[in-house]
């Protein structure tokens, strides 16, 4: 089951650019909550922060408090590969392992870590491609096929058969479907209303139909500030503020 | 414009020419000397060759089979020393060193690369010999060791710099650690451009005579221990070549022609393994 994202104060810099600024935000658990925002507004940094991504590029900084169900994500006895276990993540471009099958990069969040029981392999990587919708598409060549042969539409199903099989808590998407064609993408969308039955997801979006249609929840972020964070439905028809009104209505951005 | 169009082929045709001859220039002396090897070396090749040590001075026949497996010995420990070394070191300069001592360690490469490899041969003399009083194939795998770590890393290093940063973001994010997700992603990733570095490396370290020359001495006679003077093919090429027998000329060609031989097997041997190891179940 997915839990819920606290998120206190946080700020986040590149050396010495503040990308991410003060915020302050609580996501619900098994619920779709959309970041939107024009680019280079900290969406992407801001859920970097979540599952310690942030923190591997060079000079990078994060401040504040970031709590996934009970577990501070900075605490001191926490272990940035302890949280990213329980956080999953979908990249903008789908990142399968070139020397990888198919197989193998969705069973291998598991065997890198250690996991050898073939029989539960097996069944792991068949419910994980099923709930992607990849199933019907590779089970004929799971093992002979790589990873990387796949259309681009498909490799994006892999990654999220890929983050599934580790059984995370929190889903985070950051612009899973940019670089994919509408059906391709509708496919993806469907997979999110599936997953947020089970899973807590955050996804950054820079499509706003595709937040009104999988989200509950949605954030503007502005130049690296929550600018306001409300049920979906309110942020696209009563925007509280200004600046939400005039980025939805395509004013800017 | 009917005009411009025949300038431009013709630039085009004449730029494909330029590079057809470029080619052809190198191409031409590598297959000459592999030619006349051939020509040479198989002339004067037989089992006894293959199977015999050599004769007393003065005597005809005998061969060199004592240097063969004398090479093998002292690669193999060349390459027991370099290859985990300078793969090491790759690993350090691309995933980690991007400090201060990361740049000292790609300075000190850089400059290993281009010392001398006699000058090596004398940091093994002093390191091995000196101190065990007694020339060795140790010693000569030693000196050969570190001619391949410069090569080998700063190979590696830019071969794993190649593989793009969202693989090891997609490892880590499904919480595997760093130390895993360099072993099994990154490296792996980069597997058949830090193979054909290491033959490169491979290769070149096979050929050097001068580094052995006060290293491992050379050795008339069979012998198995690393720890004594061992003979070993480019010695004997070296030798036998400024020697005024006809029948050690003949030998020399011979003995060039199967060190040749023996990187060709060893390299194609190395990828065949490798490439299956590496890619069972996937593509």
């Amino acid at each position: 089951m997915g839990v819920g994202i606290q998120v206190n104060q946080l700020n986040a810099w590149f050396g010495a650019t503040h990308a991410v600024q003060d915020i302050q935000m609580d996501v619900t658990a098994n619920h779709a909550t959309a970041i939107i925002g024009p680019s280079g507004c900290g969406k992407s940094t801001f859920v970097r922060c979540l599952n310690r991504m942030h923190e591997t590029i060079p000079n990078a900084r994060v401040e504040g408090t970031v709590k996934i169900g009970e577990t501070h994500v900075y605490g001191n006895g926490t272990s940035a590969v302890e949280i990213r276990r329980r956080v999953g993540m979908v990249f903008q471009k789908p990142n399968p392992f070139p020397t990888m099958s198919v197989y193998d990069n969705v069973a291998s969040g598991l065997k890198l870590n250690g996991y050898r029981n073939r029989r539960e392999l097996d069944e792991i990587v068949e419910r994980s491609l099923r709930q992607s919708a990849l199933w019907d598409e590779v089970k004929d060549h799971l093992k002979k096929k790589s990873g990387a042969s796949l259309s681009g539409g498909q490799q994006q199903r892999l990654c999220i058969a890929r983050a599934l099989a580790v059984e995370p808590e929190v889903m985070l998407m950051d612009e899973p479907a940019s670089a994919l064609d509408p059906i391709s993408t509708s496919k993806i969308e469907d997979l999110i209303f599936e997953l947020k039955q089970n899973y807590t997801i955050v996804i950054v979006t820079h499509n706003m139909q595709q937040a009104a249609r999988v989200a509950e929840f949605t954030a503007f972020f502005l130049s690296g500030k929550l600018i306001e964070f409300d049920k979906t439905e309110k942020i696209f028809t009563t925007p509280g503020d200004k600046r939400t009104e005039d980025y939805i209505t395509g004013r800017f951005g | 414009m009917p005009n411009q169009y025949w300038w431009r082929s013709f630039k085009d045709k004449l730029m494909v020419g330029l590079a057809g001859m470029a080619t052809l220039l190198v191409l031409l002396p590598l297959v000459a000397i592999f030619g006349y090897l051939v020509y040479r070396g198989i002339g004067a090749l037989n089992w006894n060759f293959l199977t015999k040590i050599p004769k007393p001075v003065g005597e005809s026949g005998g061969g060199m089979a004592n240097a063969i497996v004398g090479s093998g010995l002292i690669l193999l420990i060349a390459s027991l020393i370099g290859v985990p070394m300078g793969i090491g070191t790759g690993v350090y300069l691309a995933e980690f060193g991007k400090k201060r001592f990361g740049y000292l360690v790609r300075f000190t490469a850089d400059v290993l690369n281009g010392v001398p490899s006699i000058v090596i041969g004398i940091v093994a003399w002093s390191l091995v010999v000196v101190y065990q009083r007694n020339f060795s194939a140790l010693a000569g795998g030693v000196a050969l060791g570190i001619m391949m770590v410069p090569v080998i890393s700063r190979s590696t290093e830019e071969m794993l710099l190649m593989v793009p940063q969202s693989l090891r973001e997609a490892a880590w994010g499904l919480g595997v650690p760093q130390w895993r997700t360099t072993l099994s992603i990154t490296l792996r990733t980069a597997s058949s451009g830090i193979i054909t570095a290491v033959m490169l490396s491979f290769a070149r370290v096979a050929g050097e005579t001068a580094p052995l020359l006060f290293t491992t001495l050379g050795n008339q006679f069979w012998n198995f221990n690393v720890r004594r003077p061992t003979a070993a093919l480019p010695l004997q090429i070296y030798t036998y070549a400024q020697s005024p027998y006809d029948d050690w000329h003949r030998q020399a060609w011979a003995g060039a022609f199967i060190l040749i031989v023996m990187i060709v097997v060893s390299m194609s041997l190395v990828r065949m393994v490798v490439s299956r190891g590496v890619f069972k179940g996937g593509n």
